[in-house]
């Protein structure tokens, strides 16, 4: 394992070393226009060194000096387009190997009319798939392109992708139609309809992004540049007044200095790294396994401030579960029990198999009551479920008010017993559900939330990052508000409908906030585009995956939390290396500034406070600094800067001694070493 | 501790405890609130009558721009006009003629620009009439800048989006409420002290010695009054408030020093009352006090202790360096008003800053580069807001957000606008400078320094830094009066006068505009004591980046040689 990582960082290294010098090309890197300036730089060195070799009489030092200093510069260039190509290549190979489980494979491709039936089955190669054909996946069959389940269900799964292995229920209609190519179909028989043509999946758009052929700067970046030529214009006005300046003390300067001096202080570390950076935070996203529509979503999530979770599946495992059955006063228990069996037989959703289960296990030998004639579903409408016995009973589950507003229609008595239970349970964060037989109640099944383990804490994380969590739930608010206390979110909705969700995401943005969210169904997609941040569930409806700017592969709610924290820290990452690179220029001011001028004003040897060998190691070293600085923080421009959340003064503080103060300290060091070095070397030659 | 130490002292204590009330009521003043001169209204309501002015009429930023530029383009008219015709025109009882078109051109400009970089000396080179134009300038030049200011603060602290009040209210209440009031309080004092207030002209005297001399006079306390108090600088006489009436003793030399930093003091202060800006207005004063102390310390330091090269040759260096200085002030208080003139666009001196020691020297060009610590009238905040911009952005960034200053977003319009300005004071001096030094070295135009080397250099490098930084002040050493300088000073300060005011009204007025974004605890907070730490790292890197290189072959040659 450990051999098969180095040689994939061995062969990343060739492939980025190759297109640094493609990317050497001037129309390519005048996008950067800090590292465009080294290149011209070095353009002029490179006339100069030939110059000096030619000839004799021009006081502008030896060739072999003239010729270090170009090679230094030119590596400088090489080192940045380096970084962002390494940036490119590790991205590439990432999504590469994502979208290698997804090759060509067969496909049970339906064409509608066939030529021997109409709907008939042929096995083509997935690649020949393209958008809206229809292909049918049976049990074992690799799901050959990313597609929405038009008719059937199916477990999948899909390891290949998320790596969890626990297979996934996929099924038309809902909101989990959405599957993924690459992953397996383990039961059933599905039929999908295919949503991209290939090479424009939300994976390939990914790609094309990191590869630069449709990257594009974020306002951002575009910021942080404009204020990188200021500096970098700053400086050459610096260096070009400095020629009458030091005529004017007799002194005169060489091509070579002045070229050295401006190139060690315009900032080339953070100008050469910042495409890598950005490339860097997507790449960390994808790691996530989520796929960033664009590089601006990235750094957006960072400026979150509200952050919108569904209750089910993100605070609390999966659905409720039956947890108590409260007979009503003078019901037998098992009477209770065996009526709340009965109710849901024929329930299948989670919550009455475990109404079902719980019930079973309460039954105590009490025999059925009845045999089921009619079963009678969930509505909106109703809010209530049931069956109807063959001996005509009717019983029946639902709210409390439902079944209260039922029970009292038909003359009988809501007992304050039951009412005071409902209470007492939804209080307690449970869902009660009355159950009625022939409209007398009988007794209150309660059903509880299990809250995640160790949510608070990733609240509580959010809370120090400055994210506002909301819970949105179908919930009343009684219970809305007990699970919001438990798992420790600033807010919630209740009673929520799809449309509350929009509402709320209007008027916090109307109030200035960010907001993010992630959903799966249809009818989230208007909340997915309105949000700041809207991260699609993989397994969701296309509508859903179209609407937002991110796709989760992994189906995780929780995931939020760590693209905030990708978004801040390639904003943070950003910022800590411009401090760092122009915090370097104090030092580098007191390699070269005595250099250039020690021979006509030997006072300024006062200045030379590193004590370095002789002014043209002191430049050579200084330069040196600069190019080798570039690869040594290649590492940290991919990690990023680790973010703690500990409120922003207490970060910027951190901040600031780590990259400002140390970003004075380190290049003394580094001049100094390479300085010995230079001398060392310099020395030995003679 | 002696007692040119506790002077020193109670000047700057002094100014900081009047600051503060005067910080208050300057707030009431543009916020509306009742003040104890209210009865000015109806005077002031003539004036927007006869002008056809609504006072409470709100202004887009573009509109507030051109009202100011408009008004600045008719002052410079009517100073070229009378400037040039004085010679000929009445209130000139001492006959002096008018001025060359390129030194009226230096002159006018010098003065709207609250700049009053004076290459003609008042006795000889204004007539009386000239002088009340001027004293004229020196009011609106310093109520523009303060006009402006009040806009930013305005936009900052502003809970309507986009509400920015009214550029000619904020100008009329400032002269009328502020530089009238404090000027006439001052002025009063100092012609109780001696300074002439008359119009008659030179008086004829007999010396002890029996010679007969003429000294000049006129309407002097008037001006040095608004001279101190607008940061203007431009004194009635050619010495300045060196000459013994201009500034006669000790007290209105403490006087005329508290005026120097009492209002750009004051304003930051005024920040403080504006609706939820303590916070923001106590952190820009610890930075500006601490980029002041970091600069008036050193040059006094220098100054007391001498010359070493006169120590050597024997000298008691007890009085400190006294070359260049009047020993009514001594040299510890001529060091501190030479770092308040400076630091603040102020210009006016009491000693000749060629004389002083080179590192204190650097310490007075280092204050005009970096042109906000306290800094000129209004003006001096405009240009910390840059450097505010520029350190919220990289902080911003360094705390994992998209950068806001007071809830609204930095991006890259803002950006492009501070970079260009932030770039624009370093461009002006280093080009002009290098000019300057180009075309002595080409000998085209010679015969202007009077100093060579090191010290020549910074004679050149201190004029257009005083230039640029709407100082006004001279190093002295340089015969300026040249067609050469005067229209090369001129054109400095006219661009670095307009455009620092102009960006960042600009920038104030789209973030005025922006939405606001609520605070969270992952707000960078700009009233924190580790903001203030990188505004002041970003301004002295910025300035030490810019300006390294130059200063090392001037003031820093000049010292290690000497101090060798």
């Amino acid at each position: 394992m450990k051999e098969n990582h180095a040689s994939r960082i061995r062969g990343l290294l060739r492939i980025a070393l190759g297109q640094a010098f493609l990317k050497l090309d001037p129309r390519k890197l005048i996008h950067n226009p800090v590292m465009f300036t080294v290149e011209i730089g070095t353009a002029i060195m490179a006339v100069v060194t030939w110059l000096a070799g030619t000839r004799p009489g021009l006081s502008q030092g030896t060739v072999a000096y003239n010729a270090a200093i170009t090679i230094v510069l030119f590596i400088t260039v090489l080192f940045a387009n380096f970084a962002e190509a390494f940036a490119e290549a590790r991205g590439k190979a990432q999504a590469d190997s994502l979208r290698k489980s997804r090759q060509d494979t067969p496909a049970k491709k339906i064409f509608p009319v066939g030529e021997m039936y109409v709907n008939e089955v042929r096995v083509v190669r997935s690649s020949e798939l393209v958008k809206g054909d229809l292909f049918l996946c049976e049990a074992n069959d690799i799901i050959p392109m990313d597609g929405e389940i038009v008719e059937g269900m199916a477990s999948i799964d899909e390891s290949a992708i998320t790596g969890e292995s626990a297979p996934v229920i996929r099924e038309s209609g809902g909101d989990r139609s959405g599957v993924t190519g690459g992953t397996r179909v383990l039961s059933d028989r599905i039929t999908v309809q295919v949503t991209a043509n290939p090479g424009e999946t939300f994976l390939d758009q990914m790609i094309a992004l990191v590869e630069g052929a449709s990257r594009r700067k974020t306002p951002n970046e575009i910021a942080l540049t404009i204020l990188l030529a200021g500096f970098t214009i700053m400086f050459l006005i610096v260096c070009v007044t400095l020629e009458p300046f030091g005529e004017f003390a007799h002194t005169s300067i060489t091509i070579a200095s002045f070229i050295s001096l401006f190139v060690c202080l315009i900032p080339t570390t953070i100008g050469g790294l910042l495409s890598a950076i950005g490339i860097a935070g997507m790449n960390r996203a994808l790691e996530a396994n989520v796929i960033t529509k664009s590089g601006r979503a990235v750094e957006t999530a960072g400026d979150v401030d509200v952050l919108l979770l569904d209750k089910t599946g993100t605070i609390t495992i999966g659905n409720r579960k039956a947890t108590g059955l409260w007979p009503a006063e003078g019901v037998d228990p098992g009477e209770f029990a065996a009526y709340c069996a009965l109710a849901s037989k024929a329930d299948e959703t989670p919550e009455g198999k475990s109404v079902l289960e719980l019930s079973t296990a309460a039954l105590n030998g009490h025999p059925v009551p009845g045999e089921v004639s009619q079963w009678i579903p969930f509505s909106a409408e109703t809010r209530s479920s049931g069956v109807n016995l063959k001996d005509g009973r009717k019983i029946r589950k639902g709210s409390s008010d439902v079944i209260r507003s039922a029970v009292v229609r038909a003359g009988q008595e809501f007992s304050s017993a039951t009412g005071e239970r409902v209470n007492q349970i939804a209080a307690g964060g449970g869902t009660p559900l009355v159950v009625s037989v022939d409209q007398k109640v009988y007794g209150v099944i309660e059903l509880q939330d299990v809250i995640k383990p160790g949510i608070q804490d990733r609240f509580d994380r959010l809370r120090k990052m400055g994210v506002r969590t909301v819970m949105v739930t179908g919930d009343n608010a009684l219970t809305a508000r007990y699970i919001a206390g438990v798992a420790g979110v600033d807010d919630f909705i209740a009673e929520a409908k799809p449309v509350d969700k929009m509402d709320f995401i209007r008027k916090q943005q109307q109030m200035g906030r960010l907001v993010a969210m992630m959903g799966d169904g249809t009818n989230d997609a208007p909340a997915l585009a309105q949000a700041d941040i809207g991260v699609a569930m993989n397994s969701g409806t296309q509508a859903a995956k179209e609407a937002g700017n991110m796709v989760d592969l992994d189906n995780d709610p929780t995931k939020l939390i760590e693209i905030v924290e990708i978004g801040k820290q390639l904003l943070m990452t950003r910022g800590s290396l411009t401090t760092f690179s122009i915090a370097n220029d104090v030092a580098k001011y007191f390699a070269i500034v005595p250099a250039l001028f020690i021979t006509s004003i030997p006072a300024l040897q006062a200045l030379n406070i590193m004590h370095l060998e002789s002014p043209a190691s002191a430049i050579l070293s200084a330069i040196i600094f600069n190019a080798i600085i570039i690869p040594l923080l290649i590492p940290l421009a991919l990690r990023g800067v680790a973010y703690k959340p500990i409120g922003a003064s207490a970060l910027l503080r951190r901040n600031l001694v780590l990259y400002g103060i140390g970003g004075i300290i380190v290049p003394f060091i580094g001049i100094k070493a390479i300085d010995l070095l230079v001398g060392f070397f310099f020395m030995a030659h003679h | 501790m002696n007692t040119e130490m506790i002077g020193i002292m109670v000047i700057v204590g002094l100014t900081f405890a009047m600051a503060l009330p005067l910080g208050k009521y300057i707030a009431k003043v543009y916020l509306g609130q009742p003040t104890f001169l209210d009865f000015l209204s109806p005077i002031e309501n003539c004036f927007y009558k006869i002008c056809g002015i609504h006072p409470n009429r709100e202004m887009d930023w573009k509109s507030q721009l051109r009202a100011f530029l408009g008004l600045n383009l008719i002052w410079f008219l009517l100073g070229m006009g009378v400037l040039m015709l004085q010679g000929s025109l009445f209130l000139n009882p001492d006959h002096n003629p008018s001025m060359s078109p390129d030194l009226a051109f230096n002159t006018a400009v010098s003065f709207i620009s609250n700049t009053n970089l004076q290459h003609y000396s008042g006795e000889s080179g204004a007539s009386y009439l000239s002088q009340l134009v001027l004293v004229f300038f020196q009011f609106v030049s310093a109520a523009c800048g303060i006009a402006a200011c009040v806009l930013v603060f305005q936009a900052m602290t502003t809970r309507v989006a986009g509400k920015l009040g009214n550029f000619y209210r904020y100008f009329m209440l400032t002269i009328t409420r502020i530089l009238l009031p404090l000027s006439i309080v001052l002025a009063l004092i100092l012609s109780f002290r001696g300074v002439p207030m008359t119009f008659r002209g030179k008086q004829t005297l007999i010396t002890l010695q029996g010679d007969t001399t003429r000294v000049s006079r006129g309407p002097a306390a008037a001006m040095i009054a608004i001279q101190q108090l607008g940061t203007n600088g431009g004194g009635f006489y050619g010495a300045n408030a060196a000459h013994p009436l201009e500034n006669p003793d000790y007290l209105t030399n403490a006087l005329e020093c508290i005026s120097i930093l009492l209002i750009p003091v004051a304003l930051i202060f005024a920040l403080g009352f504006f609706p939820d800006a303590k916070g923001l207005s106590r952190m820009i004063f610890f930075v500006m006090l601490a980029g002041f102390l970091i600069l008036a310390v050193p040059a006094i330091y220098f100054e007391l202790h001498g010359n070493p090269a006169l120590t050597h040759s024997g000298i008691s260096p007890g009085q400190g360096n006294m070359e260049g200085k009047e020993v009514r002030f001594g040299a510890g208080a001529s060091a501190l008003w030479g770092v308040m003139t400076t630091v603040t666009s102020n210009g006016s001196v009491n000693s000749m800053h060629d004389s002083f020691m080179p590192l204190s020297g650097m310490t007075e060009m280092m204050g005009m580069m970096v042109n906000c610590f306290f800094g000129g009238v209004g003006v001096g905040f405009l240009n910390f807001y840059i450097y505010m911009i520029i350190a919220v952005f990289i902080s911003g960034l360094m705390v994992g957000r998209t950068p806001e200053l007071v809830g609204k977003k930095i991006e890259a319009r803002e950006m492009k606008i501070a970079s260009i300005i932030a770039l624009l004071h370093p461009f002006l001096i280093l080009c002009a400078a290098a000019l300057a030094v180009h075309a002595d070295l080409s000998r085209h135009i010679t015969g202007w320094l009077t100093n060579p080397g090191y010290h020549g250099f910074s004679e050149m490098l201190y004029e257009y830094s005083s230039a640029s930084a709407n100082n006004g002040s001279e190093f002295g050493g340089i015969n300026a009066n040249t067609p050469f300088w005067n229209i090369s000073d001129g054109m400095v300060m006219i661009f670095s006068r307009y455009l620092p005011i102009i960006g960042p009204v600009a920038i104030a007025g789209l973030l005025a505009g922006k939405k606001r974004v609520p605070e969270s605890a992952g707000t960078l907070r700009t009233d924190s004591g580790t903001f203030g730490l990188m505004v002041l790292a970003v301004i002295v890197i910025i300035a030490a980046l810019s300006f390294f290189p130059a200063l090392s072959l001037g003031p820093v040659a000049e010292h290690f040689t000497l101090y060798r």
